[in-house]
């Protein structure tokens, strides 16, 4: 699957790495990275990452 | 179940509704809800919306809210709960009948108990209180917010972004005391003297005076402070006086049990409902912070439907203070031992708090990457079983 996040909407909140810890990674600079094209067998904690994230900065599948 | 209604068209409702829809419940959802707007986010109204006005802060749903096939009864309060009847009444309109209830009203903003309906005077919950607020910030006033929670601390960086003269009241001796304990608490007071906050602490605001509008703000020392805008921060109180006589079990907020049920077929989630949290031993908690209205609205819907399942969460909660990104996870505040771990210069740190020598919770400016370790450490204590009671043997 892949999925995007708005970089200018994103806060740091860390919720996506709380719940997909595997796909999101804060640095030590607390600056977010992904993995763009993660794998199908993680949809369910991605999409518990995209509801958790205050921001609404998580979007699936090219929305 | 065919009829559902949601009261309270807020995050914990809508979650709750998005949760019911994407388990499969295909039966009608009604949602009540006292502003005339669907969804919004709240936390903008103290941050990015004081500053800027730009609406598009405040989206909440991006456009999906019609794939829920709801229908929405937006404008008019929920006045009355016929559990027996099962209908939500509302004043003079028609009432609505459910089978499974979502209790959602969240909280409303405390007021001073003299003075506080002076013009001038302004508490901060929803759209319309921070449109109002946003009004006044033109004519340039003095400002003298009360409470230094986070409402209050985050109200005064926000003004002082604007350039607007503020002063901070609070009896606590340092700001956050209850929810970040003291040593954070302090850090904070640094920061908003850092910023020119005139921070006045150990002090309660005794009365507000002036006509036809707010003029002084007087303090329990006998200071009275020149005013033109007054900011109410003094905490927030769950919106349950529609549920007064229902039979619900009301205790500052909706009392829920471990499964989320208020009674069969009722469930409580967000702002508004308190329930027993497994982590401290089942005492009742409610928590007025974004990701809980969250995860227990899921819960509840969840609940409704008959998934068994505990509540246990992993609070968490953030503000943001003259630019930098408070983070917390797990259970933080006064009433647990706090060891500041990390504090730079710059107003980086990392504070734990712990409870029975075990970290219970974590708070971090610049160090957000750390809490994810906290979380892992956190949720297997709370998955961990509660020790059974010892039996009380006579020997
Ligand atoms: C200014 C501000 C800033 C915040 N900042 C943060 C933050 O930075 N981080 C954080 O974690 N949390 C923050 N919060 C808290 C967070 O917004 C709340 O925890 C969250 O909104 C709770 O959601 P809820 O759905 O339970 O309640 P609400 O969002 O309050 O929604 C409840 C809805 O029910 C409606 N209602 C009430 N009574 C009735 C009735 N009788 N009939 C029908 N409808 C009714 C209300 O009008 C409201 O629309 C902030 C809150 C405010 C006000
Ligand atoms: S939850 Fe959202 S805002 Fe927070 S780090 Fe992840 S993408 Fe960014």
């Amino acid at each position: 699957m892949r999925i995007r996040v708005d970089m200018t909407r994103c806060q740091t909140h860390a919720q996506c790495v709380f719940a997909a810890p595997t796909v999101f990674t804060l640095d030590d600079n607390d600056e977010l990275s992904y993995d763009a094209a993660p794998d199908d067998a993680l949809r369910q904690a991605i999409e518990q990452a995209a509801r958790a994230c205050p921001e609404r900065a998580i979007f699936l599948d090219g929305a | 179940m065919r009829r559902v209604a949601i009261v309270g068209a807020g995050l914990a409702g809508l979650t709750a509704a998005q949760e019911l829809r994407r388990l499969g419940y295909d039966g009608a959802l009604v949602l009540v809800g006292a502003e005339p707007f669907r969804p919004y986010r709240r936390p903008p109204l103290s941050k990015e919306y004081l500053l800027t006005a730009d609406d598009r802060h405040l989206t909440l749903a991006d456009g999906d809210l019609d794939d829920l096939a709801a229908t929405w009864l937006l404008g008019h309060a929920a006045t009355g709960l016929d559990l027996p009847g099962r209908r939500v009444l509302r004043g003079t309109l028609p009432p609505v009948d459910f089978d499974g209830l979502v209790i959602a009203t969240g909280a409303g903003a405390r007021n001073l108990p003299d003075g506080g309906h002076l013009p001038g005077v302004m508490t901060l919950r929803s759209l319309d209180d921070a449109r109002m607020l946003r009004a006044r910030l033109a004519d340039r006033p003095r400002v003298v917010i009360a409470g230094a929670g986070f409402l209050g601390s985050e109200i005064a960086a926000t003004l002082r972004a604007l350039d607007l003269p503020v002063t901070l009241v609070s009896p606590d001796p340092v700001p956050l005391h209850r929810p970040l304990g003291r040593q954070v608490g302090a850090l904070v007071a640094d920061l908003h003297r850092a910023h020119a906050v005139d921070l006045r602490l150990h002090r309660r605001v005794t009365a507000v005076t002036g006509d036809p509008t707010v003029r002084q703000v007087h303090l329990d020392d006998g200071t009275a402070l020149p005013a033109d805008l007054v900011v109410v921060a003094v905490g927030a109180r769950p919106r349950v006086e529609w549920l007064r006589g229902s039979g619900l079990r009301l205790d500052d907020g909706v009392v829920v049990d471990g499964n989320g049920l208020a009674a069969p077929g009722v469930v409580a989630a967000g702002d508004v409902a308190r329930w027993p949290q497994p982590a401290l031993d089942g005492e009742l908690l409610r928590v007025e912070h974004y990701s809980n209205a969250i995860d227990q609205g899921a819960h509840a819907a969840r609940a409704l439907l008959g998934y068994p399942g505990r509540f246990a969460p992993v609070p968490s909660f953030w503000g943001d203070l003259y630019g930098r990104k408070l983070r917390s996870v797990g259970l933080t505040g006064i009433r647990y031992d706090t060891h500041l771990v990390a504090s730079e210069p710059g107003g980086r740190f990392l504070a734990e708090y712990h409870r029975d020598g075990g970290v219970v919770g974590a708070v971090t400016a610049g160090f957000t990457h750390s809490l994810a370790h906290y979380r892992d450490l956190i949720a297997k204590q709370m998955a961990a079983p509660v020790p059974a009671p010892t039996p009380f043997r006579a020997s």
